[in-house]
């Protein structure tokens, strides 16, 4: 393609991987946006108060929208930030598997037995419970 | 290609940013934070150390510490709330019943 | 893949490491009411872990291409630490009943704490020394803040996490730099490293090991790193502050041995000089400000300080009489450490305790043997014979002369001579002053009893007959200065 050629010496190699990104930076972005302002124009416009209203999963909502959560819900995240480190863990053995063996897929359900003995542990605690 | 002078310039940067944090700021959840920038800026001299030697011990060093640093989040911060929740305050200034 | 003699060189670790999950899970099922159970259950688990040190005793193994040594030198100091454990759980059991926190927790993150402190004693890597002092670290955190509704005792917690954590960030530091400079985190690699490439004057080596060296100087409490001791000693429950003051020094000082005998050994020169310093610093401060204290729990604090800085004259003194007297030293003071702390414990009406130094007051006459066993536990602190930390440190004292630190030695007695002067004033305070105002009462239990008669035995057998302990100190350091 002549067009590639001008793109190659106007960028070097590697501002030619960044132009790429460029590229689907724009169309990620035009997309989006394209689909809202066409939904804009064509879509009827009947405001009432149930439309207006909070969208809260179908429900009806119950008082004010800024509401401070309880201090007890940190251990929900917690719990999560622990489980979410421990699968780095999980990366090297996967991308490693073929030269590892069986031993190391025996070792990793150690792990992960452990992991799910925490969660158990967590559960029966009632670090689970909606508070 | 970046020298690796520069990584651990930056990284003994972060440190210093970490350490002075951790001697002037008075919440506690802000030391907190200080002291996990100066573990993030020994991960980044790992990282940056490995790659430099060739060795991926730095880079296996920087998976535990991760794991370290969570369990050390979890620890500090169920401390941090016990505390906020009883006294009130995080301050460590005005958390002081134990003196000599 | 691990080879089935690795494992089973492990499997004190790993014994250890299954019964606290066990512990955690039988937790779960057992009614509250019951909870003691878990007590007998854990001290099986010690016993079982400590019969698997025995049997592996006079093996040279190293494990997982050199990340774990299991040696003499670490089966010496697992012991300790599993002894150690024993006799703090003993005393915990009936406290944190009488205290209202009698949860399952107190006893996994013991049992975890001491696997920590394990790992640190055969670490062969500086990534392993890092976990194991984590390990160790953040079941202490807790451990110190176990009464969680008690404000003195979130205040501890929270200073030596935060100071625990800042501590981390050093020693972590510390490795990377060490690892920019060698290459590797291996104790056995670094020493070839600074042999083969020359490093011995590399800066960057040399800051990685001062940071190293702060790490550690804090998880060991040497002045000028001890703030928090004494601060989370007080609030932390008494058993828990015994436990701390023995099991995490000992670990530290494992660490300590390892790092500086398997990789740090010819820069010798550089870190001994330092090493001095900070010893000097540590055994003034800590007697210095224990003759000012009125706490019972603050005094021990201090006096834990400056044994600390004892500790440090054997390895800087780096001869196979100063190391071998550092294991039996740490031996000792975990006998006669945990003793003093397990008559605190024992001095209390239900929840109330007594922790003034004037509650002892007339203890002498009222409960005699009580008082007995105190007096051995503060004269062997002291430093007088015929107890165990006479000869501990006359060990001591006597390598760092034999090494040419003589001067170091003289301070160092003179220091005793300073800190008998607040042991002995608790002596005096039990048998010769009538109590004033409130009476202390004492808390009777069979399991409180049998951990004070055993650190009265330990004490005792340790001053008389020290030859066993000595030449197993001595056989656990063969490999390192067989030459």
């Amino acid at each position: 393609m002549p067009g590639c050629k001008t793109y190659a010496i106007l960028f070097p190699a590697m501002l030619q991987d960044y132009l790429l990104l460029a590229v689907l930076l724009v169309v990620a972005t035009i997309f989006p946006i394209g689909g809202l302002i066409t939904a804009f124009i064509i879509r009827p416009h009947r405001p009432g108060k149930i439309k207006g209203d909070t969208y809260e999963c179908g429900l009806e909502t119950i008082g004010e929208t800024w509401v401070q959560f309880r201090v007890q819900y940190y251990i929900y995240a917690l719990v999560f930030l622990i489980f979410d480190i421990e699968t780095i863990f999980l990366l090297p053995w996967a991308v490693a598997y073929n030269q590892l063996g069986l031993f190391s897929l025996i070792e990793m359900f150690i792990f992960l037995a452990l992991l799910l003995g925490g969660l158990v542990y967590a559960w029966r605690k009632g670090a689970l419970e909606w508070i | 290609m970046v020298p690796v002078a520069n990584y651990l310039i930056l990284s003994a940067v972060l440190f210093t940013i970490g350490v002075l944090g951790v001697l002037i700021r008075r919440n506690a959840i802000v030391i907190f934070m200080s002291i996990e920038i100066m573990l993030n800026a020994a991960n980044l001299a790992f990282i940056a150390l490995a790659d430099a030697k060739g060795s991926l011990a730095g880079q296996v060093f920087v998976f535990f510490v991760l794991a370290v640093a969570a369990a050390e989040v979890a620890v500090g911060l169920a401390i941090i709330v016990a505390i906020s929740r009883q006294q009130g305050t995080i301050d460590v200034d005005e958390i002081n019943l134990l003196k000599w | 893949m691990p080879t089935t003699q690795e494992l089973i060189a492990i499997s004190p670790e790993i014994i250890l490491a299954l019964w606290a999950l066990s512990v955690m899970f039988l937790d779960l099922l057992i009614a509250q009411s019951r909870k003691s159970i878990l007590a007998y259950w854990s001290l099986l688990g010690l016993l079982l872990a400590g019969g698997a040190e025995f049997s592996l005793w006079g093996r040279e193994e190293i494990l997982f291409q050199g990340a774990f040594v299991q040696d003499n030198l670490s089966l010496f100091l697992d012991l300790v630490l599993l002894l150690a454990t024993g006799l703090s759980l003993l005393m915990a059991k009936g406290y944190i009943k009488d205290l209202e926190m009698e949860h399952g927790e107190y006893y996994t993150l013991t049992l975890f704490a001491t696997l920590g402190g394990m790992l640190m004693a055969g670490a062969g890597d500086l990534l392993i020394v890092f976990l194991g002092l984590e390990v160790l670290s953040l079941s202490l955190y807790v451990l110190s803040g176990f009464r969680r509704t008690e404000p003195m005792a979130q205040e501890a917690s929270l200073k030596y996490f935060l100071l625990g954590a800042f501590a981390s960030g050093f020693l972590l530091y510390g490795i990377a730099l060490v690892f920019g400079s060698t290459g590797t985190t291996l104790l056995g690699g670094i020493a070839v490293a600074i042999t083969e490439g020359g490093l011995l004057g590399d800066p960057l080596l040399l800051l990685g090991l001062g940071l190293l060296g702060v790490g550690l100087s804090f998880k060991v409490a040497l002045v000028p790193f001890h703030m928090w001791t004494p601060d989370v000693y007080e609030g932390a429950p008494t058993p828990v502050a015994g436990y701390m003051s023995v099991v995490a020094k000992a670990a530290g000082f494992a660490a300590a041995l390892r790092i500086f005998l398997s990789a740090f050994l010819q820069l010798a020169g550089d870190w001994t000089l330092l090493l001095s310093l900070l010893a000097l610093l540590t055994m003034s401060g800590g007697n210095i400000i224990a003759l000012a204290q009125s706490n019972m729990k603050r005094l021990l604090a201090y006096s834990s300080i400056a044994h600390a800085g004892y500790i440090l004259l054997g390895v800087i003194a780096l001869n196979s009489w100063g190391l071998s007297s550092v294991l039996f030293y740490l031996a000792a003071y975990g006998f006669m450490n945990l003793g003093a702390f397990a008559v605190i414990v024992a001095l209390r009406d239900g929840e109330r305790e007594y922790l003034a130094l004037n509650d002892y007051a007339g203890l002498g006459s009222r409960h005699p043997l009580l008082a007995l066993s105190m007096a051995i536990f503060m004269l062997s602190l002291a430093g007088v014979p015929p107890t165990a930390g006479f000869l501990a440190k006359f060990y001591i004292f006597g390598a760092a002369v034999q090494a040419g630190y003589g001067w170091l030695a003289i301070l160092a007695v003179l220091n005793s001579v300073l800190a008998a002067f607040y042991y002995l004033r608790v002596i005096v305070i039990m048998y010769m002053r009538e109590p004033a105002g409130q009476v202390a009462k004492m808390t009777h239990s069979p399991a409180l009893a049998l951990a004070i008669f055993l650190a009265v035995i330990g004490t005792v057998q340790l001053g008389l007959f020290p030859a066993a302990v000595v030449e197993l100190a001595q056989a656990s350091l063969f490999p390192f200065l067989g030459s």
